[in-house]
């Protein structure tokens, strides 16, 4: 447990070296606009690197439950992506969940997925809205580990 | 409910002949919690390919049906609702955190809720929702020689 909140406390920079190709956005995780949601710029970066998506959306929806205000557990991302071409709902979304295992396993609780080919995005453009929150989380104490992990 | 009692107590027969201190045990059913004391975790997640091979509909979710504590899980509960599929596992992952972390595991899957249709993994809250939307649970659950309510619905309307 305690290996997996320090992993999710190194910076971004350090995770980007397993990337191989350039990113139209290198310097992201240097932006001092996103200084303040580490989180949701690496779950951005490492998307945009497996996926090579057309279109992408990451919400943090961490107010809409919960956890603390500033609290990044809780997300929704839209990914438009060529590669999801073929595959079933579940291969897509576990292409996702690989993509952030790290911080599936820190810092990150909820991670709601649309996963669209460029096809279905032009015929259906809408990102879901995730059912109202039930209150699960407060007093949950995996949830205030990562958490934790999430503010160190 | 019935089903956590099995497996718990087939858990605790198992660790009684690996050489576990014998337990005496209180009479009435024996908690889950109970019985993972004395079971590896190899064993939840044998107990865990057992548990979803029993029903044709298995869960894991935060809350129970009747009381979600999660929206995310509160929508599968409707959706399962909405296609009157009301005989079906619901495992309520906040009452033991190695069932939570096991079935995490044993899918791998990082997130709660969990769908189980046909003891085959189906996906969480977002697919359940898709399948719904496109028809696909209709059909999934026909399979399974389960007739949806809303097939009935429908058919009522015309």
């Amino acid at each position: 447990m305690l290996a997996r909140i320090l992993l999710c406390a190194r910076p971004v920079s350090a995770t980007l070296p397993a990337l191989t190709r350039p990113l139209a956005h290198s310097t992201a995780h240097m932006d001092p606009g996103s200084g303040g949601r580490p989180v949701e710029t690496a779950i951005r970066t490492k998307l945009t690197g497996a996926l090579v998506p057309a279109h992408l959306e990451v919400h943090n929806e961490s107010h809409m439950h919960a956890v603390p205000p500033g609290s990044e557990s809780h997300f929704r991302v839209l990914v438009v992506s060529a590669s999801f071409d073929g595959l079933s709902l579940i291969q897509r979304h576990r292409l996702v969940n690989e993509a952030l295992r790290e911080e599936l396993s820190s810092c990150v609780h909820a991670l709601a997925i649309q996963a669209k080919t460029p096809a279905q995005w032009g015929s259906n453009p809408s990102v879901a809205k995730s059912p109202p929150c039930m209150g699960g989380s407060k007093g949950d104490h995996s949830v205030e580990v990562k958490l934790a992990a999430g503010r160190e | 409910m019935n089903n956590l009692i099995r497996a718990s107590v087939r858990c605790l027969r198992a660790g009684s002949t690996a050489g576990y201190p014998s337990m005496r045990l209180p009479a009435g059913p024996v908690s889950f919690t109970a019985a993972r004391l004395l079971c590896a975790a190899t064993d939840m997640q044998q107990t865990l390919g057992e548990m979803v091979k029993k029903d044709k509909v298995v869960v894991f979710i935060k809350g129970t049906p009747a009381q979600p504590m999660c929206g995310f899980s509160n929508a599968v509960v409707q959706i399962l609702r909405m296609h009157g599929v009301d005989d079906y596992a619901a495992y309520n992952v906040l009452d033991d955190q190695d069932l939570r972390q096991g079935i995490k595991e044993f899918s791998n899957w990082p997130t709660i809720p969990q769908v189980y249709l046909n003891s085959e993994f189906v996906g969480g809250c977002d697919i359940l929702l898709q399948m719904h939307q496109s028809g696909d649970l209709v059909e999934e659950l026909n399979k399974m020689g389960i007739r949806s309510a809303l097939v009935e619905a429908e058919k009522e309307s015309k």
